[in-house]
């Protein structure tokens, strides 16, 4: 019974905001968080909905572990329909936003219409209203959360809120919580700013929100959890060192990091924009980049950057407000900012990050249409004149003004506001796009890492890492080692990972605990905390169910199997350098066998047997 | 035989300080040296040694006493780290 059981609904047209019991039955059906949200969406929205229109809906949601003493139980998602995509939208963040909601008694808010003016939503235990806005519109999300904790006198408040990108509808902008942790692609923050909600503020004191089903056993089960995180190597030790920003030099040695618009396999630059690079004392000041790791709620790994630029950098000369403490780059970001467009300074990926924080825009998104921008550039495509200043693979210079640009709308930032797919077919080759479902690739080249490939072209959000992340199998050897060329069982192998990150994804956990946890430590603190029979099969039951769901909503939404896809570079082009040199992605081989795995029709649409045996 | 020996992470530790911004260090080998004897003369824990790869393919850890290094090739090795 970890859920509350409370729905909130707020109608934003007509102001009212009303209470209603969760639907439990489909609580057993698809747990909570991304499952359970997505649930409510293909059941009240059509899926040909205009991202846009009043008419699609965007959720906010828990899971039923976000705000218990599991460890990392302190996720949230914002499920909508994307912008930048046309599909499924679900982002998915830590911080401490997702579980101060739940102490404020609800599992979900589900926002309907849009609002004439612009408005917040402030949330008290129990209560919840909507405000007038219109003093924040204009405002960055840091701006805006210091507005809202002094006006309501309570530094305790939590906000998650849209910057400009939001208010401008940059077709990547994100919603921001706790001033750097970001529910951050497929454009959720742009579809806040159509609703004219500006921020959604919670203060939950309750101790009485939800009850676990059996907390003796939940106690334990998440004592053992903890115990299994710290002492694994990469939970425990790897992440809080380095965070995620480590893996820059694996990549970049394997042979697999996109470079320069997936030009290029290996960044010449990798070594000075890594992890260790964090760690390293600049010659300029003598001190580092990394000032210390930072973790969300209830989070017993604490992977998060925590940065302090060199304050004679040139993008911050005359800006105090950039040089204290802030969210440092994660991997990803300084892969987009960095390596995709030949950036190797560190302290500017880190500017750019602030500004990505600050108003609210995903990094890997902005970052790798920059590099598409610097093909168009080089290319002779797009002009110095479009653009206003020259844009050569490698300009610190020029990413840095894009992102200064991109968020407020501004010149040729209005443009790189659009995302890759409509950048490149503006200038007329759409093929330079690197993009499935017209959503950014991140940081793993799917040459180098067949599986990845795969992953991206059958995402169900366009591509992204977290759907199915066969970098552990393919780089990591988590669970077990996979050739990075190899496409035997990877069709398998990635369902079983997009299938259990669905579970993990659904109950509040962080997916990070998966470098640590199996299924089986997972279970039991589900089971526990849950009433009803969470055996490891109906959990993986589950996670396909949501998989097919979110297929099905895709498929309404007019995407067919020809989306599945990945750039003609990637098929095309052979990797130039590395122990990768050569390769091309295999795509062609997998995804037959990846609908098959799947129970899908060669067309890639679950058969009725399927969608029989999952009740989708 | 000159090979090349790259530490990353809490390994760079392992690596003499003049080499740790560079992650790198050149060394001067007898032919038919293995990966494991390497980590071995180097004194790094071959426990600590999660993902080791040379000239960026995947050394098993069964395999490493039996993969020989050849003239040039370059022996990465990190602890266990992981992203995403």
């Amino acid at each position: 019974m970890a859920w509350t059981k409370n729905v909130l609904r707020v109608n934003l047209e007509t102001g009212s905001c009303t209470t209603e019991p969760l639907n439990m039955e489909w609580a057993q059906d698809y747990l909570g968080q991304r499952g359970l949200a997505t649930k409510y969406l293909v059941s009240e929205t059509d899926p040909k909905v205009d991202p846009f229109s009043p008419k699609n809906k965007m959720i906010f949601v828990t899971g039923p572990l976000t705000g218990t003493m599991a460890a990392t139980g302190g996720r949230y998602s914002v499920v909508t329909k994307g912008p930048l995509t046309g599909a499924i939208a679900c982002s998915n963040s830590g911080g401490y936003f997702g579980a101060e909601l739940k102490f404020a008694g609800w599992d979900m808010v589900i926002f309907e219409g849009a609002s004439a003016k612009p408005v917040y939503l402030l949330i008290t235990d129990g209560k919840a209203e909507l405000l007038d806005a219109s003093h924040l519109w204009g405002k960055t999300v840091w701006e805006t959360e210091a507005t809202i904790k002094k006006y309501h006198q309570d530094p305790q408040i939590r906000v998650a809120a849209i910057g400009r990108a939001g208010e401008n509808r940059v077709l990547y902008a994100a919603i921001v919580n706790d001033l750097h942790r970001a529910a951050g692609r497929s454009g959720v923050g742009a579809v806040m700013g159509s609703k004219n909600l500006k921020a959604v503020a919670v203060r939950g004191t309750r101790t009485d929100a939800y009850h676990l089903a059996d907390p003796e056993a939940f106690f334990a089960a998440t004592e053992a959890g903890k115990k299994v995180l710290a002492a694994n190597g990469v939970t425990g030790q790897g992440l809080p060192t380095y965070g995620t920003q480590v893996l820059m030099n694996v990549i970049n040695e394997l042979g697999a990091l996109p470079t320069r618009n997936h030009r290029d396999i290996q960044f010449e630059g990798a070594m000075a924009i890594g992890g260790e690079a964090m760690h390293e004392k600049r010659p300029t000041d003598g001190k580092a980049n990394l000032i210390t790791n930072g973790a969300c709620f209830g989070c017993t790994i604490a992977c998060g950057r925590i940065s302090r630029m060199d304050p004679g950098h040139f993008s911050i000369k005359d800006k105090p407000q950039y040089k204290g403490a802030s969210g440092g780059v994660e991997y990803e970001a300084a892969w987009a900012l960095g390596a995709a467009n030949g950036v190797s300074d560190l302290e500017a990926l880190t500017y750019a990050n602030f500004l990505c924080n600050e108003d609210g825009f995903d990094p890997i998104s902005f970052g790798a249409t920059v590099g598409a921008a610097m093909e168009l550039y080089e290319l002779g495509l797009l002009t110095k004149e479009e653009i206003g200043f020259e844009l050569p693979f490698g300009s610190t210079e020029g990413m840095v003004r894009l992102a200064e640009l991109t968020a407020v709308g501004e010149g040729f930032g209005k443009v790189i506001g659009l995302g890759s797919k409509r950048l490149c077919t503006k200038y007329g080759r759409p093929d330079l796009s690197m993009t499935v479902k017209s959503q950014e690739f991140p940081a793993y080249d799917g040459r180098g890492l067949q599986g990845m490939g795969l992953a991206y072209a059958t995402s169900n959000r366009g591509a992204c890492h977290l759907r199915g992340y066969m970098v552990s199998p393919e780089v990591l050897g988590i669970p077990m080692k996979m050739e990075p060329q190899a496409t035997e069982g990877k069709p398998a192998m990635l369902k079983a990972f997009q299938d259990l990150t669905a579970v993990v994804d659904s109950s509040g956990l962080c997916l990070f605990t998966t470098f640590a946890w199996g299924l089986s430590d997972i279970q039991p603190q589900i089971q526990a905390a849950c009433e009803g029979d969470w055996s490891e099969e109906r959990l993986l039951l589950v996670g396909e169910r949501i998989w097919n769901m979110e297929r099905e909503y895709n498929l309404g939404a007019g995407l067919t199997g020809k989306d599945d896809n990945l750039p003609p570079r990637l098929m095309k082009e052979p990797a130039k350098t590395g122990p990768q040199k050569g390769a091309v992605s295999k795509l062609d081989i997998m995804l037959p066998e990846y609908y098959q795995v799947r129970g899908w029709t060669p067309e890639g649409v679950p058969t009725a047997e399927t969608r029989m045996r999952l009740g989708v | 035989m000159k090979v090349g020996l790259k530490l990353f992470a809490s390994l760079a530790a392992h690596l003499p300080a003049e080499a740790r911004s560079s992650h790198r260090l050149d060394l001067d080998v007898e032919p038919g040296t293995t990966v494991a004897d390497l980590i071995r003369r180097q004194g790094i824990p071959p426990d600590q040694c999660a993902i080791v790869l040379v000239d960026g393919v995947w050394v098993t850890q069964a395999g490493r006493a039996a993969r020989a290094l050849a003239e040039g090739e370059v022996l990465a090795i990190w602890p266990p780290v992981a992203g995403g």
